[in-house]
This record gives C-alpha cells, structure tokens and sequence, in this order.
C-alpha cells in the first residue's frame, strides 16, 4: 500500500498581512508552517500504514525552503518526502497545482491513495484535493473523519457534512481530503526526528514531470486574484427556489444583471 | 542562555517541550485534581523515544547520557512534575540495571526500558529507612535457585504501575551496610503485590505506592552484582540521578518564571502594570537569576558525570541541592506575584508550589545533600597537602 499526502507549506495565520498593491499574501519575514489541515492528512496515513503496512511518502509543491516543512512530517515517521520545486510553478491556482501534484503522483506510482488536509488556510479554497482526483481521473470524496480499507481494494470513508455523516465506498486508487476528526496529529519522534535531518528528499521540476511551462504556475493557471478585500458584512441575502435546473437559470440571470465577467 | 548543545540534545529539548506545550500543559490541573496516572502522557513519551536518551544505543536507547536525562526531564517538568517525575523514576528504576547489571540483565530489561513499553521503579526506603538507608528490614534469603523476599517497601514513585522494580533488601544482617544487595522484581512476581495509593500534597499524578513482599519468590538470576553491593549500587545510582531531580526544579522554576513575567506584564494596579514596580521587578529578577544558576548547575554537573569522571558525588548532591531549593523560593514567589490569583486553584502556580516541595525530600532531603557535599569536602581537603593559610 503507497500512500501519498500532500502538505502545503503556509505563512503562520497569527502574523498574515496582505500587500495592497499586489493583493497577495506578504510572505516576507512571516514564519512558515505546515497547513494545520494537513497534519490530519499525514496522520491518517501513517494510521493506514501502521495498520495495514506499506509506506507514506508526503508531497509538496513550494519554494526550496517547503524542504522544511517535508522534514518536520518525516519526524513523525513518513517514510519518503518528495519537494516539487521550480520557478516555473510560481503562482499557481489550484487547477496548475492539482496538475503538477498529479503528474508526480504518477511518477511516484503506483500509488493506492491520495490524502490530502481538507483546504490550506491561506487561500481556503479546499480545490486541490478534488483537482487532484480529477486529473488522476480517480474517485475522490471530501471531509472524510475515518477511513478503512477493506477486501478486494475498496476503501471505506465516512465524510462529515452538516447534517450528519455520510458512508461511502469506493475502488482504489482514490483521493480523499480528510478533517480533524481522522485523528490527532502524533507527536515526532526522536529517532524519526534524526533520521529526518539526515533523510534525502528528492526535488523534481517541471522537466522532471514532463510538463511544459505553459501547463504550470501563472501561465497554466485559468484564474487570478484580481482584488483582495474583506467581505461586505452579510446582508439582503436571497435564497433561489424551484429544481435545480430553475434554480441554475435564476442564478446565471442574476450573474448577467451583475455584469460579471464572461456571462 | 547558550549551553552549547548538541543538535541531538536540541532535538531532545525541542521534542520534550512540544509534548510538554500541547499534551501536558492542557491537561496538568485536571491530573492534579484526578490523582490519576498519566498513561496517556506516557505512550506518548514512548512513541516518541523519550524513554531511552539515557541508555546505551546497543540496549535500544540514544546512546546519550545524565545531560539528555535532564533535558527531557527539564521540559517537560516546565509543564508538570508530576508528570515528568514519573517518566524520570523509570530511568531511576532502570539505572541500577545499566550501572551494574549483568549482559543478561540489561538485555532483557534495558530494552523494554528504552521503548517505554515498561516502565521502571526503585525501592529503597522504608517506614524505618529514609535518609538512614542502613534501617532496610526487607530480608531476601537464598533458597536453592531464588531468593526468597519479606518486607514492605514504602513511598516507591511508580509504584503499582511498573513492570521492573530494582528493590534493596538485606541479604546478610550481620555484615550491617555490607549485607544489602540489589534485585530486580517483576510485577506479576508471586508474592509481590501493592499497597494503596498514597495521597499527597503536590506531584498527585505520580503513583507512590507501598511494595509488598510476602513470601516473593524470584529467580537467582535476579540479584543485581553481588550479594553486599546493595549500598554501593545505590549510591552510585544516586549518584547519577541526582542531577534529574535538579532538571525536575529547573524545569519548574522556568515554568513558574514563565507565568509570573507573563502574569507581573498584564496585571494592571495604580494605573501600571505591576512588573513596572521594583518591589515585584526584584522578585522576578532573583527568581530568574537563581533558575538561570540552577540551570548551570544541573547542565555542569550532568557533563561532568557523562564525561566519566570518579568523584561525582559532591557535584551530583550539589545539583541536587541546590536547584530543589531554588524551586520552593521560585514557585512560592511566583504565588506571591500572582497574589489572590495565585493562592487560587483556578490557576497553576499554587500547584507548582505545593509541587515544589517535594524536591527538597525525595531521592536524599536537601539535609542529606548537605552531608554528602560536607563529608566529601571533608575527604578532599584531608587529601591536600598544603596549606590556604
């Protein structure tokens, strides 16, 4: 069993700022760490792992200094990390980044599963798990808080939502973005920890995926940030009605009165 | 303050303190209040390797020495030492083993020391025997291939809840200090069994029970040297891990400093905070000052003893000594700046002082620390020749 969770190294929530020029994260002189979601991530594979053996490596896309972030997972025990770092990747949405992750999951292959934290809390968009699974042409289901593997390759998850909790079932390979509820996060180990320092972790560029420039970062990407605020407090709030077909027409309707881009 | 630590010394630091940080510190009030064990706290220490920074790596351990004991143990004594005092009686359980125990005997329990799959204990004190060790009444007699336990052991930290006990017992009554001799006991031994669990003003997690022995039969195998090394294997015990109970104090010191700075920077009286008045800004100086020293100390002497040198026992009682009574200043400080606040459970500096006070009496009071420092003064300078004068 090869299980691949993917972490995102993010800037510290308790000291964020925004650039207002260029409406993006001021990353300068903010301390970097793991995607709090992700820790359920590595957790739930290293759960699966000690049950039912095999191996865990962790994938991250970032900057040279994301290396960090790989290192503190292998101290609590991943086997391998893997760092996908190129100028190239710089500014990617979350469909060049599901992408780019994708085509190294296939590289690292064969891999049974794909774990990955519910969303990163800088740009929240809670994407790239599903992305993933969408370029992996994988089954994929969200906010799972237990997973169990069972006979003939199926994996059993039972996925939070608001009213209660869902169980479903499906084929490996798959993704799943998991929630706090999988499990705290262990503690590193000493042993883990120094092997860690030690440990190799391989960096693969856009040439070493097979991927153009074009493909990846800004220039793969089909959205950008255009302008960063804080949201209006929430009123004249309006509920569409009727099927889902009505409810779709009303809302494009409105979108067009709203002269939004591209309708 | 730099110490100068290695990178593995500073992994150890930093491991211990996260467990500290987010297992320990959340949950230290409601163990103080429950009494309970905390096993929980313990699994994690041992998934986290805790268990063997002391121990020789051929046993399963880091390979480090007394200095990474007292890391660990200062760590996570900055969060509780209750908890902390249980995770460092199993390494004062398992050093008899290590010091003097034979291959046989370090393979088959330095091991299961290491991985924190078993925790340790030692028993040495009596009803009859605490600073007076020479009052031991437990008799073990040798009978065919075992030996033969009686007696009571009393206050044994760990107790009811380890797997290995190293226990002293009086093997030759005639020969006074010269018939102890050390064994080692297993839970589940015939004839073994606890007493109930002591209640106690601080440190209320840790388990202090009484080690019954009626009857209990081990194997020969199970003495620890020779007959008659049970004075020496406790005292060179001691000797090593003395300097954790220093760490224990340190460890609480900076726990209490932590608060109170905190605490002394926030409080708002007469329109200031009251750090910006001298009369609480001298009391948090000394309490600083003299953790800063007890540091020093405990680090100064744990290198020495890891550098293997001969005559460790002054510095060890020093470490001991000093630092313990540092703690009982520093914590009963840390309430008077806190004030109200302090005397109330609500927060945790009230604990940390009726904590403290266990320090000054456990492995050695503070009284006899002093008589080790003085009599080996006595020893040294009977040695030198010359004259100060």
């Amino acid at each position: 069993m090869h299980i691949v969770a993917c972490i995102k190294q993010v800037p510290d929530a308790k000291d964020v700022r925004i650039d207002p020029e260029t409406c993006t994260l001021v990353r300068q002189g903010v301390e970097s760490i793991v995607n709090p979601h992700d820790w359920y991530a590595v957790e739930a594979a290293l759960r699966l792992r000690d049950e039912y053996g095999g191996k865990v490596t962790v994938l991250t896309m970032g900057p040279p200094q994301a290396e960090e972030a790989l290192r503190e997972t292998l101290a609590l025990g991943v086997d391998e990390a893997v760092l996908l770092s190129d100028r190239a990747f710089a500014g990617a949405d979350t469909w060049a980044t599901s992408l780019t992750l994708a085509r190294a999951i296939i590289k690292l292959g064969p891999v049974d599963l794909v774990i990955c934290g519910k969303q990163a809390i800088d740009g929240d968009t809670a994407q790239v798990g599903p992305g993933l699974a969408a370029h992996l042409d994988q089954p994929y289901t969200t906010y799972a808080r237990r997973l169990e593997l069972q006979d003939g390759g199926l994996l059993l998850a039972e996925r939070l939502t608001d009213m209660g909790y869902e169980v479903v079932q499906m084929p490996l390979p798959a993704v799943v973005t998991v929630i706090r509820e999988i499990g705290d996060p262990r503690m590193p180990g000493l042993k883990h920890k120094m092997r860690a320092r030690k440990q190799e972790i391989p960096v693969m560029g856009a040439a070493d995926l097979e991927l153009n420039p074009e493909e990846v970062g800004l220039q793969g990407s089909f959205t950008q940030v255009v302008r960063v605020f804080s949201p209006p407090p929430r009123c004249d709030r309006e509920m569409l009605t009727g099927e889902p077909e009505e409810q779709a027409e009303k809302l494009i309707n409105r979108l067009k009165e709203a002269k939004v881009p591209g309708l | 303050m730099d110490y100068f630590l290695t990178e593995e010394q500073q992994m150890i630091k930093e491991i211990a303190a996260k467990i500290a940080t987010e297992k320990i510190r959340p949950i230290r009030a409601e163990l103080d209040e429950s009494e309970d064990f905390p096993w929980e706290i313990m699994k994690i220490l041992a998934q986290s390797d805790l268990f063997g920074v002391y121990l020789p790596e051929e046993y399963g351990g880091l390979g480090g020495g007394v200095l990474e004991n007292c890391l660990a143990i200062e760590e996570l004594g900055r969060a509780c030492i209750g908890v902390a005092t249980t995770y460092a009686a199993s390494g004062l359980g398992a050093y008899p083993i290590l010091l003097y125990g034979n291959e046989e005997q370090k393979q088959k329990y330095l091991p299961v020391i290491a991985s924190g799959e078993k925790l340790a204990a030692f028993g040495v004190t009596e009803a009859g025997a605490g600073s007076d060790a020479g009052g031991i009444q437990t008799t073990a007699k040798r009978d065919g291939d075992d030996y033969i336990l009686n007696g009571t052991k009393q206050w044994i930290t760990n107790g009811g809840e380890a797997e290995i006990y190293t226990v002293v017992a009086i093997t030759d009554r005639k020969k006074g200090a010269r018939g102890a001799s050390a064994f080692i006991v297993e839970n589940g031994d015939p004839g073994f069994s606890f007493g109930k669990k002591e209640k106690k003003m601080g440190i209320r997690t840790s388990a202090t029970r009484e080690l019954l022995f009626n009857d209990c039969r081990i194997p020969a195998d199970r003495l620890i040297s020779r007959e008659g090394m049970g004075f020496i294997v406790t005292m060179k015990t001691f000797d090593v891990s003395r300097p954790g109970i220093g760490a224990l104090a340190v460890g609480l010191c900076q726990g209490a400093l932590d608060i109170s700075v905190e605490y002394a920077r926030k409080r708002v009286q007469f329109g200031k905070p009251i750090i910006s008045f001298q009369a609480v800004q001298h009391m948090l100086a000394d309490m600083a000052t003299e953790t800063e020293a007890a540091r020093a100390l405990v680090y100064a002497a744990a290198r020495y003893i890891d550098s293997e040198a001969k005559d460790i026992s002054k510095f060890s009682a020093m470490a001991k000594l000093f630092p313990t009574d540092v703690a009982m200043r520093v914590t009963t400080d840390a309430v008077q700046v806190l004030g109200g606040y302090g005397y109330m459970r609500d927060y945790p500096v009230e604990k940390m002082m009726r904590d403290a006070k266990i320090l000054q009496i456990y492995e050695g009071t503070n009284q006899v620390q002093r008589n080790i420092i003085g009599q080996e003064l006595n020893k040294e300078y009977g040695r030198i020749k010359e004259t100060f004068f």
